[in-house]
């Protein structure tokens, strides 16, 4: 364990950066174990890598357990090869509540690619964070951007339906259905198809892919397309009104494909999908998912750093006390809230 | 944070077939709190060392079968330490004869877990000898 003074760590850190910059896949590697371990190496070494990334094509790929997502990369993986592409893997799979052990299985079927020097693979366990990555997820897919790889796979935790975090974390958004996994409604209901760029029905040598595949373009298309309508036509709002109302959110249209990862039919359609959705995303600005990732980045930040705040040796007996008298049920949590808020406000000049 | 799992590479070098063993040991290391990457069966050198490279590992534990171990082994622990990465703790598991253990040793291998070993005693002595990256 490297403890060492601030300094010692400023210099372990732009040691390695400088490194992974430079190629060096073993420094990148330790990088991405200080971002899951959150070390302090962790922030500065991303505060020098971030201001570099964000050209990368970022996609989080979803579904559930066994539709075939580790396939369907790995078939992402070697089609993308073929066309050059430097290819990174952030794999999450669940940590166990219980042990706080993970079994990392993802790496099993990408095989093909495991000593590619342009591919690199990294296993996350999700340690207890509960949206389908790990809570520093975005934060690897940061450093695997600003070290040049430029098509970065996102590969969640078997999902259900509402673990719809990846659509922030990622550009573009894929979710994985198998075939005859449920019928209309279910694919009308809110969650996880609603945030799908496009919707991938895999092992389509399965019977019933094709109408799978149907049965899910007449409900996500069709209810997209008459978004606006629906959404606000109940009669509710008078005409005149609406020009001020702010815009409502209108549903994804997402595009439906057909693969087989396994022997990789309609994968190079799905790559071709890809790169439509990114070249949409560049001339729109990409402005909806990159400012739902920098907020949530920067909120969690600031959460951590308040709850550091409240734990330094001058605050920590008054946190303490206060949570206490919360607990006793002399106040109420608002009013602690506020409380402390005020109270970091008065007595924080500096912290670091 | 204190407590950071360990993170460990399970793989199958060589071309036995058999990887119950290797699985058993992954699930059971998972229970005992480990970050168990498995990579399947038949692994060169060449990749487990670059997973192991990719997802800085802790440990690497190699489960060998097929006798092959005197070839594998040697190969995967030279790999490693021309890989800069020479403080990663690597363990053999299968049937692999006294004489070849003290061989395996002086090539870099910590310690081999012969038949009746227990998940538990496996889970002590990576904790007790497997030195946490930061």
């Amino acid at each position: 364990m490297v403890a060492g003074t601030g300094r010692e760590r400023a210099a372990d850190a732009d040691a390695l950066v400088d490194a992974a910059l430079a190629g060096d896949r073993r420094a990148l590697a330790r990088i991405l174990t200080a971002v899951e371990n959150r070390t302090p190496v962790a922030e500065l070494a991303l505060r020098r890598l971030y201001p570099l990334a964000g050209a990368a094509h970022l996609v989080g790929i979803t579904g559930p357990p066994g539709a075939g997502k580790s396939t369907l990369v790995a078939a992402l993986i070697g089609a993308a090869r073929e066309a050059g592409r430097a290819v990174a893997v952030v794999a999450v799979d669940p940590s166990s509540p219980i042990t706080g052990g993970a079994l990392l299985g993802d790496r099993v079927r990408m095989q093909s690619y495991a000593t590619d020097g342009d591919v690199f693979i990294r296993s996350m366990a999700a340690r207890g964070h509960a949206g389908g990555l790990a809570s520093t997820s975005t934060a690897a897919a940061a450093v695997l951007d600003a070290a040049g790889f430029d098509l970065i796979l996102l590969e969640t935790v078997g999902t259900g339906q509402s673990e719809v975090e990846v659509a922030a974390a990622a550009d573009t958004t894929v979710v994985l259905e198998a075939p005859e996994m449920g019928d209309e409604v279910q694919a009308i209901k809110a969650g996880l198809l609603e945030v799908a760029d496009i919707v991938v029905v895999n092992k389509g040598d399965r019977p019933g892919a094709q109408r799978t595949a149907s049965q899910l373009r007449a409900m996500l298309v069709a209810v997209g397309r008459a978004g606006g309508g629906v959404r606000n036509g109940a009669g509710a709002r008078s005409p005149t009104a609406a020009p001020e109302t702010p815009p409502r959110p209108r549903p994804k249209e997402p595009e439906v494909l057909v693969t087989t990862a396994t022997t990789g039919d309609g994968i190079p359609e799905l790559l071709q999908s890809l790169d439509r959705h990114r070249a949409r995303g560049h001339e729109a600005g990409d402005t909806p998912a990159r400012l739902a990732r920098a907020e949530a980045q920067v909120w969690a930040i600031l959460a951590d750093r308040l709850r550091a705040e409240l734990h330094v040796p001058a605050n920590r007996e008054t946190t303490d006390a206060t949570i206490r008298q919360v607990a006793a049920h002399e106040l109420d949590p608002f009013a602690a809230a506020d409380q402390l808020l005020a109270g970091i406000r008065l007595e924080n000049p500096s912290r670091r | 944070m204190a407590d950071r799992p360990l993170k460990v590479l399970i793989a199958k070098p060589g071309l036995d077939g058999h990887d119950r063993g290797a699985k058993v040991l992954a699930r059971g290391l998972r229970d005992e709190g480990f970050e168990v990457v498995y990579t399947g069966l038949r692994q060169t050198p060449d990749m487990v060392v670059t997973a192991a490279l990719q997802e800085d590992a802790d440990v690497v534990g190699l489960s060998i079968l097929s006798g092959a171990h005197m070839t594998l082994v040697p190969k995967v622990t030279a790999k490693l330490r021309e890989a800069g990465m020479d403080d990663v703790l690597v363990v053999v598991g299968g049937i692999i004869p006294d004489d070849d253990v003290t061989e395996l040793k002086k090539v870099g291998v910590a310690e081999t877990f012969g038949p009746g070993t227990t998940i538990a005693e496996v889970a002590d002595y990576l904790r007790a000898h497997a030195r946490p990256r930061s």
